[in-house]
């Protein structure tokens, strides 16, 4: 405890450059204990401050709330006698958990945006800040060997499935460090059990509902959670897999995130029906608080139970916002106003949400969460120096990963004496 | 087997295949007629009884026991998981198999046509043929797409059109075109343990052609490798490149231009994407004179692939003359018989431009 008090004591001293001085209070007071009348007597004085220190005061973590319930939102429910529960547990590693995961994320975009600004990232780059909890509270519920496939807004996915951030920003960045050795870019990167990153709008709906089908042959009792756009909710393909998956029983969570905008088109100008979680019509769906990572979590658990227990698909809207542009060529207030993009920071941003949740629970102190916070800043910050100056891919691979388990080809150049090689 | 007795006796060689057609585990004969239906059918069967990963998706492939009857009898044996009924879905369906096939299994896509693959042609470009590529490797898509391709018979514009050409353009896929029996089974076994997207491009037509199968080619174990050219034909005057239904055409031709005292070679593609540009280029260097032939349209097809290959090639110092290229006309396929007729190439119409080509 005091080796922790001195780390940290010293780790204020260089970032507030002031005298610090952490003193364990439990020593002095006991908040737990009956016993307490008789550590009175042995009570010790404080330690007197050196001149000119601040002492700031903590506490250990035996005080921490545990656990806590919390009154979550109620989805709107549609083909469903019941829903998600109305109260989520939460264990303070849990807390710590998802509100580590998230910032990460957060971090993570917001470097991106100042690379792509930097010209260090080019083409598309589709961020994700503002919509972490659907990736943290869906990550929560299923296990790491459920499958999971997105579209093009994929960088919380890929780091909720296990790709490092170093990874992520070299692939974003054209490295050979890359999770795809820098040949995908910010829309094709894979991971095990976790399909991409797609382009192509839609196409990734059929896909999903194929890996279900597989899940679902081979009996291994997984899910697949096929995620979607309210843009994407519009495109046919997405029927015709609704239309399978509910006739073969697929374990397929379809889950549509609802920003609102499908580029720079409002839900109400796209769709002549904005409740998504009914567009599945035959396939029952409920429609939950994007923004909150419990509701998230609990609905996301209450889908996958319902896809092993062998019912078929089921449908999941999540609302939830995004506070950059569609792309990073989209400034993203030309078709909704900066005060809207604002009063979602402020009213209903999914960290914040949780942060305050846990502090006002007693289940972290302000001062862990801000020392995450500094860890994951300083992680963030490695991975993009790491990005950066991690070599592009050599030339010499340029033509391989054409096929799979096949003896080299020759690919033919920019011009008939540019023969290239290519290997699997 | 009394009746099986007379029937053989009666009707001699077709007999053989009736029987064949009665069950799947039969005794091994020497050489025997087997029709291309068949062989497709075997193949499935064999690889499905090989690797239970391998299932076959599509519109009527399994209670109708296929559009085209290829698929005849592997419901009954292997069930619903195996053989899958799609609803008419072709870029949902088309979806599913490619994301099946990411997930670890190993399906059979069959498309009514690859007329109807037009549906779903970003599901087989740019999720299945690409997807490797763009994974580094992370990702395969070990998936067969197969169907009729090209003209059929009466079925008109919407329904005739050959994808060879709009497929072979990719990379990432494996486009293949059988002519015959051996090549429709050994290169659909091929396929099928292939751990890349195969476009198998059959033709409506050859299906019911019984073809000589040799004793080899009926094991189960056999394959053709997928990327090599066959000659069917030796012969010194010519080359004559073609796949799938022109091959017959070509080899009817070259009986005739015998008799002339043209002897050509006939090569069977077998392979459309990777193209075995080195027989047609050796058999060029021996011949000095090439004509393609296809049913395709002529504008960026297979055809004009092979002349822009062996013009870049060192087998355009040999050539005689510039290859000449037969190929359906550059018009929607029309209905009227004499109409349609005249919208493919006919016999008379490759021993005319071999006749060309040699100036004679």
């Amino acid at each position: 405890m005091k080796a922790m008090l001195a780390i940290i004591s010293n780790a204020l001293c260089r970032i507030t450059g002031k005298n610090v001085l952490l003193i364990d209070l439990s020593e002095y007071i006991s908040l737990t204990s009956p016993a307490a009348p008789t550590l009175a007597q042995t009570q010790r004085q404080p330690p007197k401050p050196p001149p000119g220190a601040r002492v700031v005061v903590s506490r250990s973590f035996t005080d921490f709330t545990p656990q806590a319930t919390f009154d979550i939102k109620q989805c709107d429910l549609h083909r469903l006698e019941e829903g998600p529960p109305l109260k989520a547990e939460l264990t303070r590693e849990q807390g710590l958990q998802y509100y580590r995961t998230m910032q990460t994320v957060r971090r993570m975009e917001l470097k991106a945006d100042q690379l792509y600004k930097q010209k260090i990232i080019r083409g598309f780059c589709h961020l994700y800040d503002g919509q972490e909890a659907c990736a943290a509270g869906i990550e929560a519920a299923i296990n790491r060997s459920d499958h999971l496939i997105t579209a093009y807004r994929a960088h919380g996915y890929t780091y909720t499935r296990g790709v490092t951030i170093k990874e992520i920003l070299a692939e974003l960045t054209g490295r050979k460090g890359g999770v795809a050795k820098g040949k995908g870019g910010s829309m094709h990167m894979y991971a095990p059990y976790f399909y991409g990153g797609n382009g192509i709008v839609g196409a990734q709906v059929p896909l999903g509902a194929g890996i279900a089908l597989a899940c679902r042959y081979q009996g291994n009792n997984q899910v697949c959670v096929t995620l979607y756009g309210d843009g994407a909710a519009n495109q046919g393909q997405l029927f015709e897999s609704f239309n399978m998956a509910a006739l073969w029983k697929l374990p397929c969570i379809f889950i549509c995130e609802n920003n609102r905008y499908g580029m720079g088109t409002s839900v109400e100008r796209a769709s002549a029906s904005t409740d998504y979680y009914k567009r599945g019509d035959f396939i029952p769906g409920l429609r939950v608080d994007g923004m909150d990572v419990l509701c998230v979590r609990e609905a996301a658990k209450f889908a996958a139970d319902y896809c092993r227990s062998g019912k078929g698909p089921i449908v999941m809207e999540l609302q939830t916002y995004r506070y950059h542009g569609h792309s990073m060529s989209d400034p993203g207030v030309s078709y909704r106003t900066r005060e809207e993009i604002q009063e979602v920071r402020s009213k209903n941003d999914p960290i914040t949400v949780l942060k305050e949740r846990l502090l006002s629970n007693n289940m972290a102190s302000a001062e862990e969460l801000k020392d995450i916070d500094v860890a994951i800043r300083k992680e963030v910050e490695d991975a993009a120096q790491f990005a950066t100056s991690d070599p592009e891919p050599p030339l010499e691979q340029l033509c391989n990963h054409i096929f799979c388990n096949n003896p080299p080809v020759e690919v033919r150049g920019t011009n008939p004496w540019s023969k290239l090689q290519s290997v699997s | 087997m009394a009746l099986s007795l007379r029937c053989f006796l009666r009707c001699g060689k077709n007999a053989v295949s009736a029987v064949r057609q009665r069950g799947f585990h039969r005794s091994v004969p020497a050489a025997a007629q087997v029709t291309v239906r068949d062989a497709l059918n075997q193949a499935m069967d064999e690889e499905m009884e090989r690797d239970e990963r391998v299932f076959l998706m599509g519109e009527e492939v399994a209670q109708y026991d296929g559009a085209y009857k290829v698929s005849r009898g592997l419901w009954k044996k292997y069930g619903d998981k195996r053989v899958i009924d799609t609803p008419i879905s072709e870029m949902g369906f088309a979806g599913i198999a490619v994301g099946s096939a990411m997930a670890g299994l190993r399906p059979i896509c069959e498309f009514m046509t690859f007329n109807f693959s037009m549906q779903a042609i970003d599901q087989v470009i740019n999720s299945a043929a690409k997807t490797y590529y763009m994974s580094a490797g992370l990702q395969a898509v070990p998936i067969v797409f197969r169907g009729p391709n090209g003209a059929s018979a009466g079925v008109a514009a919407q329904h005739s059109q050959c994808f060879a050409a709009w497929y072979a353009h990719c990379p990432g896929l494996k486009v293949v075109s059988p002519w015959n029996a051996e090549d429709a089974k050994g290169l659909l076994k091929a396929a099928i343990r292939d751990d890349n997207p195969v476009v198998f491009l059959e033709n409506e037509l050859m299906y019911g052609v019984p073809f000589e199968m040799s004793e080899e080619s009926q094991s189960k174990d056999f394959t053709i490798p997928i990327g090599k050219a066959k000659i069917e034909r030796q012969g010194n005057h010519i080359t004559m490149v073609s796949h799938s239904r022109f091959v017959g055409h070509c080899l009817d031709a070259a009986a005739v231009l015998a008799k002339d005292g043209i002897e050509c070679e006939v090569i069977n593609l077998r392979t459309i994407r990777p193209m075995d540009v080195e027989s047609i280029e050796a058999s060029v260097m021996k011949t000095n004179h090439l004509v393609t032939v296809e049913g395709g349209w002529p504008q960026f097809g297979v055809g004009a692939e092979i002349c822009a290959r062996i013009m870049e090639g060192p087998a355009f110092n040999y050539l005689d003359a510039p290859v000449t290229r037969v190929t359906g006309v550059d018009i929607p396929m029309p209905y009227a018989k004499i109409l349609e007729d005249h919208s493919l190439p006919q016999i008379k119409d490759i021993i005319f431009s071999v006749k060309k080509t040699l100036n004679v």
